[in-house]
């Protein structure tokens, strides 16, 4: 026995926010970090609130109380038990808005991921399986969805087809397809050099039931990874483009209007815009930790994205 | 090799224990392996995949693979001083220059990135502080020199894709052997290769250790290579040294009968062609290991005792060991 | 050899075009990865085709089972030439020709059932209802020593050797006539390979099938195979019966390939030839006789001249220049 006990290697660097997000109890050598409990609490909690926003919220998002207009949040000076977190300028409960508000941001999300994930992954499968001109012709196509100005593309979108979720949700499918057609393309590619899929080719398979029965679940766990981490985006995404008047036409509460309204009066009544800031920051931190830890447990190769 | 090595050991292993500490438990992957390497001798380390070998190599070098290994017992004597208690600098100075090592795939063992040159000159100058770049230089000419690479002044410039497999083993054998190491480990150096391509490396590595008289310990699977390459042999099974001794008496009357079954289960290129002897069965797994002899459950002479205890080392010839107990001292 | 043969190969090329560019690339030159290669393989008899890596073993076997199309030649199952067939014709081949790959940690899909692997020509042919497919891979598991309950599983729950049973059960699904068997036992430890070997004999005993043995290892070929085909840089060299060629070795290159098989044994090899250098770009090789920069009989006609495979005794035929004199 001649070996000096040194401290196992599994002092590795955690930044600032994990550990306070959640702390790091065991020092054992470990694979995968922990489940990141805080937030998929915080992810839950948003989701509980937009499926019961009618039960929770305490107020209606759209009426105006104008005479308790520009009230600041409970635990002001000034503040009302009423009002939890204030009102803005038109005497709207923050709070119920806010819960509406999630809503729209998850709906969004959810159909513009299924709507522009579903075509990038068919779009990566079919060109990273059949290769050749259909792979340059798709490939030529996603360069130039990465050139494309999205922006200005749903403003454009607005102004012809009218506001609306339909319009936001095509804005940012056309954003999102793109890059989840370019990574799983790279990952069929790498598939598609596996014994398997040649032998399913000898075993008498189509090419479309090679793609649907051999490659599609290998790289589903890849897409499920590219859904987590691209749920961000698209808040993010349709805060922007609400706040820019080309989202969901206002009274209809969405996070990014509400920061839009509030932006006139940062200074005397912060809190009609920084609310809503913060929930759009918590969320998407939530959905980014969680997609991290996600791809880590299913698959550490995606490390790079 | 016409004489035996002489008597001065260079490397000595003794009990060494190295395991992976897992959530799921402790995989025992060296457990109690004990050898000695003398200088200018080969030893061959043999057995299946996931028996310990390579991990026996990487706990000498003190490289031990991120994700719960340690070594948590046993002592590595390089002439005399005991490795695992050296510092991590300390090791460094020893990796390369006494304790070298050469690895399965040369494709990886190259850092792409870089000239051959370059890489070379990263381990001559470690060693040769202070000389300039001419004189660096001509040594890393020489080096590829040694190890029979052709026209080593233009090869010295390129990089390693520019190069085939059995070349660049070469040029990892040089940067290995650039330090004058007292103790080469070669874990598996030509699986990767052609077997002609083989052949030729084999016989270079045998070249260069009658120049500089290292010792080599040689990790492999392959009981050909292990004809062709050493003097003495271990065989390994389940993180233990089943048996030991020199390659003629392993090859021509094999102790233990793990050992026994492995030969007789290689096809053979001269002789009837019949059924091939089979080794039934798997391996124990290294976090559940019996109590017993590790290959009991495979074995056609298992006793009671078998499953009781492991049995003890037997001397079963001159320089000849078998961990059984079914075999009676010489 | 009485009957007709299974399959027959002949003057078989594929030339892969090598070029530079990205959009619109230029066509430098052609890698003649397999050049001119004919054989035969006869019904429940196994062929081995032997070389290093490079000599164009792999990409004959990929065109035998039509992954590839050749560059010129034929291939014929039982008469009928197999790079035109469409559609069920097509799936009718599959049937009959199958494989089994080295490497069994690539060769099955890692998100399927072990059974549902086995299945999948029985599936994709129609074969029958599920009951009786379930029945058919129950049947075959049984045949590769495996437990019927194992279907169940996920290959990662096997070990190597397992699994290349379970691609063997899979390739034999189908019951097909020929099996092309790429290295299928070199990734498998030394024990374990033994217990494939004898495998794959028990099955050709009992199934009829022939094999197409793709191996660089001497030893496992003179186990498996009737007969031989030595490959060197696209070109057949030497072909023979396997105990004719093992008892009379002929060509300079396979004489060095058996001087470099390591025997597992101490005492001395037998006369060795050490090859200077290394096998050359298959780019551009050597003219005339390919192996004449590394053969130690190089006369000057080797590199003018290209040898034609000749006879030397019954069955045995030799591409060398050696034996030109000695031919009838």
């Amino acid at each position: 026995m001649a070996i000096a006990e040194r401290p196992p290697p599994s002092a590795e660097r955690r930044s600032l926010w994990r550990v306070l997000l959640w702390p790091s109890r065991n020092t054992r050598p470990r694979r995968t970090a922990r489940v990141p409990w805080v937030p998929i609490a915080i992810i839950s909690v948003i989701i509980i609130m937009a499926i019961f926003a009618p039960v929770l919220a305490p107020h209606s998002p759209i009426d105006q109380t104008l005479r308790d207009k520009l009230l600041p949040p409970v635990w002001m000076e000034g503040g009302s038990t009423r009002y939890l977190l204030g009102t803005d300028a038109f005497g709207r409960d923050i709070l119920s808005r806010l819960i509406y508000g999630a809503r729209v941001s998850l709906l969004v999300a959810l159909l513009a991921l299924t709507a522009g994930g579903g075509i990038g992954l068919t779009v990566g499968i079919v060109s990273g399986y059949l290769g050749g001109a259909v792979d340059a012709v798709l490939m030529r196509l996603v360069d130039a969805a990465f050139t494309f100005p999205a922006i200005l593309f749903a403003l454009l979108l607005a102004v012809t087809m009218g506001q609306g979720l339909g319009t936001l949700v095509i804005a940012i499918s056309l954003l999102l397809w793109a890059p989840f057609a370019r990574v799983i393309r790279g990952e069929v590619l790498a598939l598609r050099q596996r014994d398997f899929v040649a032998l399913a080719k000898v075993r008498g398979c189509s090419a479309a039931r090679i793609m649907l029965t051999h490659i599609l679940p290998n790289v589903l766990n890849t897409f499920m990874v590219l859904v987590t981490l691209n749920i961000g985006v698209v808040i993010i995404a349709e805060a922007t483009l609400s706040f820019l008047g080309a989202g969901v036409p206002p009274p209809t509460p969405t996070w990014g209007l509400m920061i839009s309204e509030g932006r006139g009066r940062i200074a005397d009544a912060w809190w009609v815009a920084l609310i809503p800031g913060i929930a759009i920051t918590l969320l998407v931190l939530s959905v980014n930790l969680f997609g991290d830890w996600l791809r880590d447990r299913l698959d550490p190769r995606l490390r790079q994205l | 090799m016409s004489d035996t090595p002489s008597g001065d050991t260079v490397l000595e292993v003794r009990d060494l224990h190295t395991h992976f500490f897992l959530r799921r438990g402790v995989v025992k992957a060296v457990d109690g392996v004990s050898f000695s390497l003398k200088r200018g001798e080969v030893l061959g380390l043999v057995g299946e995949s996931g028996c310990g070998k390579s991990l026996t190599a990487l706990s000498l070098m003190r490289l031990l693979p991120k994700g719960g290994a340690r070594t948590i017992k046993g002592e590595v004597l390089l002439g005399g001083e005991n490795l695992l208690e050296r510092t991590p600098a300390e090791m460094r100075a020893i990796r390369g220059r006494r304790l070298s090592m050469v690895l399965q795939d040369p494709q990886t063992s190259l850092n792409p990135v870089f000239t051959v040159g370059d890489q070379l000159r990263e381990a001559i100058e470690r060693r040769r502080k202070g000389a300039s770049l001419a004189e660096i230089m001509k040594e890393a000419v020489a080096a590829l020199r040694r190890v029979e690479i052709a026209a080593p002044e233009q090869r010295i410039g390129q990089y390693p894709h520019q190069m085939s497999g059995g070349m660049k083993q070469r040029v990892v054998g040089a940067i290995a052997i650039s330090g004058e190491p007292e103790v080469l480990i070669a874990d598996e150096p030509t699986t990767a290769l052609d077997v002609t391509i083989q052949l030729q490396y084999l016989k270079l590595l045998k070249r260069l250790q009658a120049e500089n008289g290292m010792a080599i310990l040689f990790i492999t699977h392959d009981f050909g290579v292990v004809g062709r390459m050493c003097d003495r042999v271990a065989v390994m099974y389940a993180g233990r040294i089943v048996e030991c001794g020199p390659v003629k008496q392993i090859f021509e009357a094999p102790s233990h009968p793990y050992t026994r079954a492995l030969i007789a289960s290689v096809p053979k290129m001269t002789g009837t062609v019949g059924r091939l002897t089979t080794i039934e069965g798997q391996p124990p797994s290294l976090m559940d290991l019996p109590k017993g002899c590790r290959f009991a459950s495979r074995c056609g002479l298992v006793e009671q005792r078998c499953l009781d205890a492991y049995p003890a080392t037997v001397q079963v010839g001159e320089a000849h060991t078998a961990d059984c107990w079914k075999v009676s001292p010489s | 050899m009485s009957a007709a043969p299974l399959l027959r190969v002949e003057g078989l090329k594929k030339h892969f075009p090598f070029g530079k560019g990205i959009l619109f690339a230029r066509i430098l030159g052609h890698i003649k990865a397999v050049d001119d290669v004919s054989f035969e393989i006869e019904a429940g008899k196994t062929l081995g085709l032997v070389g290093e890596s490079g000599c164009g073993k792999t990409t004959t076997s990929r065109m035998i089972l039509n992954l590839e199309e050749p560059t010129e030649g034929r291939i014929l199952l039982d008469d009928e030439p197999i790079h035109d067939l469409q559609g069920a014709a097509l799936r009718a081949y599959r049937a009959k020709v199958q494989a089994v790959f080295q490497d069994p940690w690539s060769s099955l899909n890692p998100r399927m059932k072990v059974g549902r692997i086995i299945a999948e020509s029985l599936i994709v042919n129609g074969w029958g209802d599920a009951a009786k497919v379930a029945a058919r891979v129950r049947e075959l598991l049984l045949q590769v020593g495996l437990r019927p309950e194992q279907a169940e599983q996920y290959p990662h729950e096997f070990s190597g050797g397992q699994r290349q049973r379970v691609a063997l059960a899979a390739a034999l699904a189908s019951r097909p006539r020929l099996i092309v068997l790429d290295e299928p036992v070199s990734a498998l430890d030394v024990s374990i390979r033994a217990q494939m070997m004898n495998l794959l004999k028990d099955i050709q005993a009992q199934d009829n099938v022939a094999y197409l043995l793709v191996a660089h290892d001497l030893a496992t070929v003179r186990h498996m195979a009737d007969h031989t085909v030595v490959m060197y840089l696209g070109k057949v060299v030497e072909k023979a019966p396997t105990a004719a060629l093992f008892a009379d070795v002929r060509h300079p290159y396979t004489k060095a390939l058996f001087s470099a098989v390591l025997v597992a044994s101490p005492v001395g090899q037998q006369e060795e030839i050490e090859l200077r250098g290394e096998v050359p770009s298959p780019l551009n090789p050597p003219s005339g006789c390919r192996f004449h920069t590394r053969c130690p009989y190089v006369m000057p006609r080797c590199s003018q001249q290209e040898p034609a495979l000749r006879e030397v005794s019954p069955g045995h035929t030799v591409a060398c220049h050696l034996f030109d004199a000695t031919s009838p």
